[in-house]
């Protein structure tokens, strides 16, 4: 691996080209004011920072080099056309306080995403602003209060979460002041009814739901839970994070559902960057759409504007110092216009084919599914419980493998209540030939667990470092480099 | 079939494999009457190059105009080699660094930039990202108040003269839960803090004061004075500053005797470009013995089975996916390309680099505001130090400056007069080093030529109702 950028540092060298000439270093800001030491920046040439960042970037897995089958995340083709067309001067330049007449060009895609957003979730109002799929479920769930509060109904303290539910959900739930509730699943993977019914009641302000869910299933009592919950004067969440599974076939807002995000950095292909931007749209039903934050984008006759909490009172209020994740709305709206109508729709059909043809594949080589009765969404759960015991390897053994096969591990351990699970999400943009050498690979793992376990449970062996001391990390926290 | 590989024959050959007929059949478990008829929203699909005629007219709308507007988000040289490297595909579509081993090249870049970003703070830790400076903000007041368990009180002082923006995303997060925030009005004549103000706030308790450097206005704050006031009532000091200026002025953690406790803000100014208004990043620093209560991701340092270093997520006892509802934060997806970028930047410029481009920011700016002062009813509003940003008032509507300064090309600044309706038409100017002394005297021209403009009734008509939103 390579050394860290400081010990590259040599006193008195800089990107000469990068820095501006003629700068008078007498200052009129009193001393007090001012620092008097250097803050631990590389003193470094402008190739040696080049250089060093091309390394690192070669240390890592990525769409654009590996399959990528984490479970979950939707990690589908980033068109690089889209990229190029978002960073065009005049999108890069432009400040979120132009005047709106010098940002017709921006907000007219905002405004055109917000009207394809409403089509495919099949809700009546959309803000873009959340920055990613949490915070848009902190709006949504904020917004269920809002909601609550605006009808004097001020009892309701409560959110329910399948067991099986994201860690951000019951985190937000939290965050918004309110107390969680689990409710069990039951063993083909759907909510178990007989548990809300008996959790349900005047404290309930609604219930967060991912559908198809974290187990690669479709909720199939949708409309029962739907009426349940309503019926109890609750409102319910969808996590929009497996959208990919269902986009252009089924819509959230005819399921039931008041009120969701999206994930653009899933769903519409937006780049993950290693950890982020992403973009968490939040779509409502009529009667969440007073609540909505704010800003969103208006169109009168001809001219596009910022609606805000002026002319929309009852909003939640703002989430983001501007508008949210600007680039990343203008790279959804660019790919939901290069997939058009019927692009959409085959999202969903070749994500679940590859899904399912993949498990069909591992199935047939003797691997356990998680839900065998169960048809597969866009992504699917492997037990490898039964691996574990009889030849005392884990799940986490066969991910880091993987990696050695040059293939990105799937989600593991999670959901929390299968037990050494891998979840895997193919997305439609990957050819069967890919999927072909990725059964392969856990077919073959499992047969080196066979005669050389060992060889699995040490691995990786390939990349730039061994499998890595997460132990250590956390007792003896090295959060920054000092110098000696 | 955009980005879908599948031949006809792939096609048969997988149903056939799974054992259906058709792909439709794969859709059996959802109700037939649930399934979606029509979406005459949704246009046609664009090729390529389509697309990009598209996008190329409605970028052109939005060019040309030269930018003296900052208020939070600003405009700096970016080297080619910030968003070249940013842009390799194995930074930019990677997921979040699960697999450790898969990903060393984040990882370690995210172990510099909580090097880099926690010393211009000079505090001890950094985490690697939040959503924005607004709710890097939020995340911090959170912070302070878990912190404060033991005196128990939830009253933050947070300042007018702190990003209003901020101050509205601010109430959205933190009074979810119940936390008070109380407004703390700025010094008319100054533009900053004054200690009198703040003693008259606080016969009850507080759990933090949040102290900006330079505040909205661009003035710099007393921020010893402020520090050591605020650690002598038993509360927190949270820094809220540009990072930028930092390579410049006194960083949180040297605050008065003690320092501030947490220091947060926008990362944008280092390598991250306007772009309507993201995606950018919020940085948050802290003392060590606050780590336990950070939100966020954490990169630490340690080694492989062979002894050799490397890197991976850690403290992760903190967060969402590990303690749910007792998290410290619903964070999940961060900012990480951008924090990159700005990883790059900083390489790139260096201490030295960095303190130059804040240097000549701030001369730029005051020479553009003798300039401008120097135009007969133009006035200087506060007295006092400011980094590169600082308030003038007009003697015209400021909406209306700004709208016939726009038909010169030209971007006159933030129209303060809708967040701070008492101060009149006031205008936020900001300079930075993009802008030549040509670039500032076509700008005092300009304004100059706007004010001398005879026709006073114009100032209503160009108010249409549309374009006059608080924005
Ligand atoms: C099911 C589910 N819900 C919520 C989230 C959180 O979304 P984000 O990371 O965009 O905040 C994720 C992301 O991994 C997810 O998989």
């Amino acid at each position: 691996m390579s050394e860290l950028i400081f010990k590259l540092s040599h006193h008195g060298r800089c990107a000469t080209a990068q820095i501006p000439r003629h700068v008078a270093q007498k200052t009129t800001i009193p001393s007090h004011l001012l620092r008097n030491d250097e803050p631990l920046l590389p003193e470094v040439s402008e190739l040696q920072v080049v250089r060093h960042f091309t390394k690192l970037s070669r240390a890592n897995f990525s769409i654009d080099t590996q399959f990528y089958p984490l479970g979950s995340c939707t990690m589908k083709y980033n068109p690089r056309g889209i990229h190029q067309l978002a960073m065009l001067e005049g999108f890069l330049n432009h400040h979120p306080f132009s005047l709106p007449i010098n940002s017709q060009g921006y907000l007219s895609c905002a405004y055109e995403l917000q009207e394809i957003l409403k089509a495919v979730t099949g809700m009546r109002g959309v803000s873009l602003t959340p920055m990613a799929g949490a915070q848009g479920e902190f709006a949504g769930v904020a917004m269920i209060r809002a909601y609550h509060h605006a009808r004097s109904d001020l009892t309701r303290t409560e959110i329910l979460v399948p067991d099986a539910a994201h860690g951000t959900n019951p985190a937000t739930a939290a965050q918004c002041g309110f107390e969680v509730r689990e409710i069990p699943t039951d063993k083909e993977g759907n909510v178990d009814l007989d548990s809300l019914r008996k959790v349900v009641g005047p404290k309930t302000a609604g219930i967060m739901l991912t559908n198809p869910s974290t187990l690669g299933v479709f909720e199939q009592n949708i409309e029962e839970i739907a009426s349940i919950v309503h019926e109890a004067g609750g409102l319910l969440y969808y996590d929009g994070a497996n959208l990919n599974a269902i986009l252009g076939k089924v819509r959230p807002g005819d399921m039931g559902f008041d009120v969701m995000h999206i994930n653009l950095h899933k769903t519409f292909a937006t780049p993950h960057g290693g950890g982020g931007p992403g973009g968490g749209p939040v779509a409502v039903s009529e009667r969440l759409v007073p609540f909505l934050p704010m800003p969103i984008v208006a169109k009168k006759e001809e001219t596009y504007y910022w609606l805000t909490g002026k002319e929309c009172p009852q909003t939640i209020g703002r989430l983001s110092a501007f508008m949210g994740n600007a680039g990343i709305i203008l790279r959804a709206y660019m790919y939901a216009r290069m997939l058009g109508k019927e692009g959409m729709e085959r999202v969903a059909e070749f994500a679940t084919l590859n899904a399912n043809y993949l498990l069909a594949k591992l199935k047939a080589a003797g691997f356990t599914a998680a839900y065998a009765n169960r048809r597969a969404s866009h992504e699917f759960i492997i037990t490898l419980k039964i691996e574990a015991k009889e030849l005392q390897i884990t799940a986490l053994d066969v991910a880091k493998r993987l990696l050695d096969y040059d293939f990105h591990a799937p989600t593991m351990y999670f959901p929390l209540l299968v037990p050494e699970c891998l979840l895997i999400e193919p997305t439609e943009t990957e050819s069967k030939e890919v999927l072909d050498a990725f059964a392969d690979a856990l077919i073959c793992i499992v047969q080196e667990a066979k005669i050389k376990p060992d060889l699995v449970r040490t691995a990786p062996h390939t990349l730039s470092v061994r499998r890595l001391d997460e132990v250590k990390a956390a007792r003896e926290l090295d959060l920054v480099y000092k110098e000696k | 079939m955009p980005f879908i590989p599948h031949s006809a024959n792939d096609i048969k050959e997988m149903l056939a494999t799974i054992d259906v007929t058709s792909i439709e059949q794969l859709f059996e478990e959802i109700p037939a009457h649930l399934r979606v008829k029509n979406m005459p929203a949704i246009p046609e699909s664009l090729t390529e190059m389509e697309l990009g005629r598209l996008m190329r007219s409605r970028a052109e709308q939005d060019s040309g105009l030269l930018c003296f507007i900052g208020a939070g988000a600003y405009e700096h040289h970016i080297p080619a080699a910030v968003w070249h490297i940013a842009g390799r595909g194995e930074f930019m579509t990677a997921y979040t660094p699960y697999q450790a081993e898969a990903s060393q090249g984040t990882l370690q870049l995210l172990y510099e930039y909580q090097t880099m970003m926690a010393s211009l703070m000079a505090l001890d830790i950094s985490n690697a990202s939040m959503y924005d400076g607004a709710t890097a903000l939020a995340e911090a007041i959170l912070m302070a108040v878990r912190l404060n368990r033991k005196n128990k009180s939830n009253r933050i002082l947070l300042p007018s003269c702190v990003h209003p923006f901020y101050r509205e995303v601010v109430k959205t997060i933190v009074t979810q839960q119940g936390i008070e925030l109380v407004d703390v009005p700025f010094d008319e004549k100054t533009g900053r803090l004054s200690i009198e103000t703040l003693e008259k706030m606080t016969h009850e308790e507080i759990a933090a004061l949040v102290i900006p450097q330079p505040n909205f206005l661009g003035m710099l704050e007393e921020v010893d004075t402020l520090t050591d006031w605020v650690h002598a009532k038993k509360a927190l000091a949270i820094a809220v500053v540009n990072p930028m200026a930092m390579a410049l002025l006194k960083a949180p953690g040297q605050w008065g005797h003690a320092g501030a406790d947490i220091a947060c803000g926008e990362g944008q100014p280092l390598g991250v470009p306007l772009s309507s208004g993201g995606p950018y990043y919020g940085f948050l620093c802290c003392k060590k013995e606050l780590a336990r209560q950070l939100p966020g991701r954490v990169v630490g340092r340690t080694v492989d089975l062979e002894g050799k270093q490397g890197f991976v997520l850690t403290m992760q006892a903190r967060e969402q996916h590990i303690r749910r509802a007792k998290a410290t934060s619903n964070i999940c997806t961060n900012q990480g390309l951008l924090v990159a970028a700005s990883t790059i930047y900083m390489s790139l410029m260096g201490p030295h680099g960095l303190r130059q481009i804040a240097l000549i920011s701030h001369q730029n700016a005051e020479l553009l505001q003798k300039k401008l002062t120097a135009i007969k009813g133009v006035e200087l509003v506060f007295e006092g130090p400011y980094f590169h940003e600082f308030v003038i008032r007009v003697p015209r509507s400021v909406e209306f400056v700004l709208h016939q300064l726009a038909k010169s090309k030209m971007q006159g600044g933030f129209d303060l007069s809708k967040a701070y309706p008492h101060l009149g038409e006031c205008l936020l100017v900001c300079v930075t080093e993009t802008k030549t002394a040509e670039d500032i005297d076509k700008f005092v021209t300009a304004l100059a030529s706007v004010l001398s403009c005879e026709d006073h009734s114009r100032d209503k008509t160009e108010k249409t109702e549309h374009v006059r939103t608080y924005l």
